[in-house]
């Protein structure tokens, strides 16, 4: 858990994913890392200067990017597909759908820029569709790790899992939010407060909203609210049992996550309490079915509430709007 | 009589067998169409003639070696023609005669479109436009490893219309891909009518020719030539290998033969009974010509 206000900050995960791409294509010359005109965005230069036969670039080509991918991965190719998130889904969504996940070939699809990294460029370059239409599709898991240590972990799990797979991955810096020899698995939340049998609120959240979560707990804390915030850096496998566990033992519950509100850890999450027959008041952040504001990340977290202090006011209201109701 | 099935490699069938064994697959694709009550016929008898020539001349692909990455690679992207796949797979032994009896059945394995689930299928297909960019990611990783194994694809003309085609032929060309061999069953018909009137793409040949493919043309029915053309592979070192196989829709059952409605229309009991006797005529007509020789 970060300690103080300034937690010490680390690169954006970008960096971490080429870094670790790198020292993983050191080990392994079957790793491939499959690019269309992204090598830049990807922060994947230095990959291919070190290993140019294993570069193969398409050109701004997503369908064709993921369907090479899957070609290569069938013929025992370690394979990163490493593409813009917003073109990866959405462009090439029936080739992720069909030649990764439907025919099972292990490739490993980097969304870049992922949620609203691109901000000001528009809805074009958004992607915060990502967990609601790979969710629908059977047979790939969805990752958005949180910080540069979950990042790091998510590439290397990622090589050994050896199935579909796609993590979306921001460009901005990003705050180390765990101790090293934090525990890694997919498919597991990491809770980033200390245990404690009840808190007042649960704080649920994924990818780069986990560091507004971090914060807004510690601003809950000098209001007198205890909280256990988790990050959901596995939106699939997605951990009920965790998540449950942490509603169960609060008042309370939000969710935060760079994605529509539609199909997104909102709602995984609210269908899971509701089936496990957990009744608590939710507040479920996200970005909102509406025409997004125009700005930078930052800005468009500030105007939907998804940085520390929207995370405070929402969790402070909804635990005052209880009180009022018991009393 | 020619034997039941096919030869081990390296000891190649000759090309009367393969055409006596073109005859054999499209009456199983026939029956095959006729015990689901669905299927592709039209597509499937279009291509018989090329996935014959293919898995039984050209391709070292056999349950044997399967298993491997060291072959040579298929991948049906006209997936809708499956029939024909399941017929020439089952042929080369990958699974036996009966398991066909369920295609298309609740849980059988053998659905309307190809599935890795099947033995002897590589690649999930059905969606047009899907096999080539798998293909050339494949023929990428041989020419990665310096494999000698070429990646065959077969198209449908319709298909052609698909622009993640065109992106995956841009990137073959750009690598100089020339073990991979994709392949237009070009039978002048879709779904909805001639090809030249729902979306022309002549011209052809000029058109894969500009993006870098070395073309050829051929009567993709005619076994023989179909054998001597893949022997010469690749047409062009440093090219990509493209062949338009001229075939007809519905191939060896006259009422069927060029029609569009055919394309997946399932044929009555008397159609059935006639398509059988065609085909038999056809087998009367090979013993004659190869008896004279
Ligand atoms: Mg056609």
């Amino acid at each position: 858990m970060p300690t103080s206000e300034t937690s010490i900050m680390g690169k954006p995960n970008q960096d971490i994913f080429s870094d670790t791409l790198v020292s993983l294509a050191h080990e392994n010359p079957n790793i491939i890392a499959v690019t269309s005109d992204s090598r830049g965005s990807g922060k994947l230069t230095s990959f291919a200067r070190e290993f140019p036969r294993q570069l193969v670039e398409v050109g701004i080509a997503e369908q064709n990017l993921v369907g090479i991918a899957a070609g290569l991965a069938a013929m025992g190719k370690s394979v990163f597909a490493v593409s813009p998130a917003c073109f990866l889904t959405a462009r090439a969504l029936e080739q992720i759908k069909n030649d990764v996940a439907y025919s099972n070939h292990p490739v490993i699809l980097i969304g870049i820029s992922a949620g609203v990294s691109y901000g000001a460029l528009g809805a074009t370059h958004h992607a915060i569709h990502d967990f609601a239409v790979l969710q629908a599709i059977h047979n790939i898991d969805i990752l958005a790790p949180a910080d540069n240590f979950e990042t790091e972990q998510a590439v290397r799990t990622a090589v050994t899992r050896n199935r579909p797979l796609y993590m979306r991955i921001g460009k901005k810096s990003m705050p180390h939010l765990h101790p090293p020899g934090t525990p890694f698995n997919i498919g597991k939340a990491i809770q980033l407060t200390p245990v404690q049998e009840q808190y007042d609120v649960a704080i649920v959240a994924t990818g780069e909203t986990v560091a507004p979560a971090a914060m807004a707990s510690r601003h809950l804390a000098a209001q007198g609210y205890s909280s256990c915030v988790l990050s959901l850096h596995s939106i699939r496998p997605f951990d009920e049992a965790e998540v449950m566990h942490a509603a169960h033992a609060s008042r309370v519950v939000i969710t935060v996550e760079e994605h529509s509100i539609n199909g997104g850890l909102g709602s995984r999450t609210v269908a899971a309490l509701m089936q496990g027959r957990i009744w608590k008041p939710v507040k479920m952040l996200a970005i909102p079915d509406q025409h997004i504001i125009t700005g930078s990340q930052q800005d468009i977290f500030e105007e939907y509430g998804l940085n520390a202090e929207g995370i405070t006011r929402h969790a402070v209201t909804l635990l005052e709007q209880g009180r009022e109701k018991v009393q | 009589m020619p034997p039941t099935s096919a030869p081990p490699n390296p000891i190649k069938p000759s090309i009367a067998w393969m055409e006596h064994q073109a005859i054999q697959y499209r009456k199983a694709i026939l029956e095959m169409i006729w015990q689901a009550q669905a299927g592709h016929i039209g597509g499937s008898l279009s291509c018989i003639d090329l996935l014959t020539v293919l898995y039984h001349h050209t391709m070292e692909i056999t349950p044997g070696n399967f298993a491997q990455n060291e072959r040579d690679h298929y991948i049906h992207s006209k997936g809708h023609a499956v029939e024909a796949l399941y017929a020439v797979l089952q042929g080369l032994g990958f699974f036996s005669r009966e398991a066909l009896d369920t295609s298309q059945r609740k849980h059988s394995a053998f659905l309307g479109h190809p599935t890795r689930v099947v033995a002897g299928i590589e690649h999930n297909t059905g969606a047009l436009g899907h096999g080539l960019p798998v293909a050339v990611g494949m023929a990428l990783a041989a020419a990665i490893d310096r494999s000698p194994h070429r990646i065959f694809t077969l198209m449908g003309d319709g298909e052609l219309a698909e622009g993640s085609i065109w992106e995956a032929a841009a990137c073959a060309a750009h690598y100089q891909l020339d073990r991979l061999v994709a392949i237009v069953d070009c039978n002048g018909l879709q779904i909805s009518g001639p090809t030249s009137q729902v979306l022309s793409m002549e011209p052809l040949a000029q058109k894969w020719a500009a993006f870098g493919f070395a073309v050829r043309e051929i009567n993709g029915h005619d076994i023989a030539a179909l054998a001597a053309l893949f022997d010469s592979l690749p047409f062009e070192p440093g090219k990509p290998n493209l062949v338009i196989a001229h075939t007809t829709k519905g191939k060896g059952v006259s009422f069927i033969e060029d029609r569009a409605e055919w394309h997946h229309h399932v044929p009555s009991e008397a159609e059935y009974h006639q398509a059988m006797r065609e085909f038999a005529a056809a087998e009367s007509e090979w013993e004659a010509r190869y008896a004279n020789i």
